[in-house]
């Protein structure tokens, strides 16, 4: 199994300088990186079941942050938050697809400008 | 003429009670125990109201018959005769009748208790007698007057009727002010009720608005005078207040003059109640409504504004006889504003030419004399007034009511002539005569004519009314000239008439035929009957005067023993306490011997012209009087040929605009349009502004604020879905750089 460079290696020879070891900054960064993208799909998007996918994807975001917080504190809260957290997102999630499948019944399509004269 | 029968029985405490012991006077008043009455009095009171209810039923049923007006004769028939019986009972001792508890509140040690009771003395009697009399003979005159209205304005006509008379009874038999204010109350809206009753006819609503208001004015003094009477005496009964000690103080104060010693709000008590008085008996400056009243049909005229609820107010001032002399002002007010009015009044009735307004006129020029009476303290002179006048002026308007009826609503003696001479107008003519007779006093067979006579003599015995004595006097021969000028007009010369504008509507058309063959409508005998019946009361009020009465004797007479035996009795021990007062101290009761006001035991020596005032006026008010009525004979009878001329003509004419002012009521109407009702419509224009503008305006903006905020934030809700979303992350990006630069900030402190 010496042929065989143990992944760590691998990186190692990728990249001959030291990688720095994992901290907070890089979970956060990844997590504002997704809730940014999310951010952008919803407010760039017409399709209700992508837009509704961006705010999953806004969700997910904060649930990431929220466990790089927990194992930062070495705490177990930030976890039991986000499974909390991700229990309640299945049931939004399955009355959010159940309002858009109302909606699309409705209108024969998904673009959210269908609904524009919900105005004021 | 001493009367101490109603003290001896209701205030023990006057005759007991020493000028001296006035400061000790004001300890709690004794507990007054009246006698309970029969309950069967409550006959008076509750038949016209059950015959209102009835006539209401009719309407609703839609009776198209006489029934209303039989029933109201029967309803009001036996009340007159309960009051008869209650006459022929009465054994001299005032008492009370109770119907039920009606206002009993107690605050502290005070309490105010209007009971719904009624208290029985002569005064009461005296009134109720005329009262449901005349309603009985008024109803059954307005059977037929009003019988083209048959249905449901007929039953309207006589359910009001009933409850005037109901509340005139309230009125005057109340045993409280509460129970007098509410009978007050009650006749004017009865008397706005029925001057409104051809309510279709614009001036009969405008004449009735013009009552209801002109009297609201008068009522705001009687309300005011009632509360001040409870504050002061702290009651409202009569049997309480008439022997309160504080009240029997002070007219023992006002009995030597001294008015210092009253205090000023029990002086403002009767000056509050003369108010009421002015505007419901029509005096001067509120008499404006009564001539305009006469829009109503003509019985409600002679039945509310001649004989009985114009007289509401002298029955108010005799009432309360008490209270007024315990004012130093109130009682010569009273006889100034009576007298002005008599001459006012009289000389607007010279120059009018409608028969019915100037025995509107002359209705005011009477109730003047009856204040006038009460004014120059004999109340006994008022109060008899009040009797022959509610007769003779009931007579008169019921007999201008025919006169109406039969022509087709003519009513201008320019176009009226000669009546006597027309078949089936004799009952008329001589109902007429005898009411013109009694109303110019014509001397002897009259009661007119003592009536007047009691309050003119008595004029001349108080001193310092002599000035009012006079202008009564040339009051009475102005009373002669325009009563006769009326009789000669119409009932007399040349047969002539013109039927008036009601004549193309009368339901008789076909019996009168063609408009160009007119033939008056003789009256029936409903009409007749009453005023046969009036006509012979008039003259029997006569008996009412001479029989019992002697000087001789010291007896008195039917009409002053009713009227002194009350509570409008106050000359008892009047003058004997004035001399204890001027022997013990004259210099500082100087008036020799008398209260202010004369006495009646110890009259003061006043001739006029050479004589006792009671003998020689019999014989200067029947020479006033004839000389009248002979002048109105040569002016309007003498030589006249046609309707519509007479002598008075070209005499007229000489006086200059003075006829043609008169005519116009001396324009009092529209002076009281400029200066009073002008200025209130443009202050209530104003009002009308101010409030459309400023009060409405801050309320419609605090309404419009909330809609204007959301018509600024309205477009942000689009509708678009991302919108929404932008402002979220725009927001929270906004609050994360408030965040960062408030962190900034703090690194940098």
């Amino acid at each position: 199994m010496d042929h065989l460079l143990h992944s760590t290696q691998l990186a190692q020879l990728a990249f001959p300088e030291a990688v720095p070891a994992i901290t907070l900054a890089h979970y956060l960064f990844v997590s504002a990186a997704m809730f940014v993208m999310g951010l952008i799909g919803f407010l760039t998007r017409k399709n209700m079941i992508i837009m509704f996918l961006c705010t999953e994807l806004m969700f997910q975001a904060a649930g990431l942050a929220l466990i790089a917080f927990g194992r930062h504190h070495l705490g177990a809260d930030g976890q039991t938050f986000v499974i909390f957290v991700l229990c309640v997102a299945a049931a939004e999630a399955a009355m959010a697809l159940a309002l858009v499948v109302l909606l699309f019944r409705h209108k024969e399509t998904l673009s959210a400008q269908a609904w524009k004269e919900l105005n004021g | 003429m001493i009367n101490t029968t109603f003290l001896t029985n209701l205030m023990p405490n006057l005759l007991a009670m020493a000028p001296d012991t006035h400061a000790a006077a004001s300890h709690a008043p004794a507990a007054v125990e009246v006698g309970q009455g029969p309950k069967w009095i409550l006959l008076i009171i509750g038949l016209p109201m059950l015959t209102t209810l009835l006539c209401g039923l009719y309407a609703m049923i839609g009776n198209k018959t006489k029934l209303p007006a039989w029933t109201t004769v029967a309803g009001a028939g036996i009340a007159f005769l309960t009051t008869v019986a209650m006459y022929m009972s009465f054994d001299g001792t005032p008492y009370t009748v109770h119907a039920f508890d009606w206002i009993q509140v107690h605050f502290g040690d005070k309490s105010m208790i209007a009971n719904f009771s009624f208290y029985i003395d002569t005064l009461t009697i005296y009134w109720m007698l005329f009262v449901t009399g005349l309603a009985t003979l008024i109803a059954l005159y307005a059977s037929e007057y009003m019988s083209h209205d048959l249905g449901t304005s007929y039953c309207r006509f006589f359910g009001a009727f009933g409850l005037f008379v109901f509340s005139m009874a309230c009125l005057v038999m109340g045993d409280n002010l509460l129970m007098l204010y509410l009978g007050w109350e009650g006749v004017g809206l009865c008397s706005y009720l029925l001057i409104g009753y051809f309510y279709k006819k614009p001036e009969a609503v405008a004449a009735a608005k013009k009552a209801f208001i002109v009297n609201r004015i008068g009522d705001l003094g009687l309300a005011l005078g009632v509360y001040l009477t409870f504050v002061h005496f702290g009651t409202l009964e009569y049997a309480v207040l008439f022997s309160d000690p504080t009240l029997l103080g002070y007219i023992e104060s006002a009995k030597v003059g001294n008015f210092e010693a009253i205090p000023a709000i029990a002086q403002w008590i009767p000056l509050l109640f003369m108010i009421g008085a002015f505007g419901k008996s029509a005096q001067f400056p509120l008499y404006v409504w009564l001539p305009d009243a006469m829009e109503g049909p003509t019985p409600v005229s002679a039945l509310i504004h001649a004989a009985t609820m114009v007289t509401a107010g002298v029955y108010l001032v005799a009432r309360t006889y008490p209270v007024f002399l315990t004012s130093e002002h109130a009682l010569p007010i009273v006889a100034w504003i009576g007298t002005i009015t008599a001459l006012l009044s009289a000389t607007i009735a010279m120059a009018q030419f409608d028969i019915k307004r100037i025995m509107a006129y002359s209705t005011v020029s009477q109730l003047g004399y009856m204040f006038a009476g009460l004014g120059v303290l004999t109340p006994t002179g008022g109060a008899y007034h009040v009797l022959t006048h509610a007769f003779f002026k009931a007579l008169l308007f019921l007999c201008c009511g025919a006169v109406m009826h039969g022509f087709a609503g003519q009513l201008d003696l320019r176009k009226l002539s000669g009546l006597r001479q027309v078949k089936g107008w004799g009952i008329v003519t001589i109902g007429m005569l005898v009411g013109c007779l009694n109303l110019a006093g014509f001397p002897l067979i009259t009661a007119g004519y003592y009536s007047k006579d009691t309050i003119l003599a008595e004029a001349f015995v108080t001193p310092g009314y002599s000035m009012i004595g006079w202008i009564l006097v040339f009051t009475a021969g102005l009373t002669a000239y325009y009563t006769f000028r009326v009789f000669f007009r119409v009932f007399m010369g040349p047969v002539e008439y013109h039927p008036g504008d009601e004549h193309h509507d009368d339901d008789h058309a076909e019996e009168h035929g063609h408009a160009g063959d007119f033939h008056p409508h003789a009256p029936g005998w409903a009409i007749n009957t009453v005023l046969l019946t009036l006509a012979v009361c008039s003259i029997l009020a006569v008996s009412l005067y001479k029989v019992g009465g002697s000087e001789e004797k010291h007896t008195k007479h039917f009409a002053d023993t009713m009227v002194t035996d009350s509570s409008a009795s106050f000359h008892s021990n009047y003058g004997s306490h004035a001399f204890e007062y001027y022997e013990k101290d004259p210099e500082h009761y100087p008036v020799a011997g008398v209260g202010p006001r004369g006495t009646i035991e110890q009259p003061l020596e006043m001739p006029l012209v050479g004589g006792d005032p009671h003998k020689m006026m019999y014989y200067i008010s029947a020479g006033v009087g004839v000389i009248g009525i002979a002048l109105a004979w040569f002016l309007h009878l003498f030589g006249r040929t046609n309707a519509a001329e007479c002598k008075m003509d070209p005499i007229a004419k000489r006086f200059g605009p003075i006829p043609k002012m008169a005519e116009n009521k001396w324009y009092v109407d529209e002076i009281y349009h400029l200066i009073l009702v002008t200025p209130l419509r443009i202050g209530s224009h104003i009002f009308h502004w101010i409030d459309k503008l400023l009060v409405d305006g801050l309320v419609n903006l605090f309404g419009f604020l909330p809609r204007l905020l959301a018509w600024i934030l309205k477009p942000s809700q689009s509708g678009v879905l991302q919108g929404y979303a932008v402002s979220m992350a725009g927001g929270m990006v906004l609050l994360l750089l408030v965040v960062f630069v408030l962190i900034l900030q703090g690194g940098a402190a």
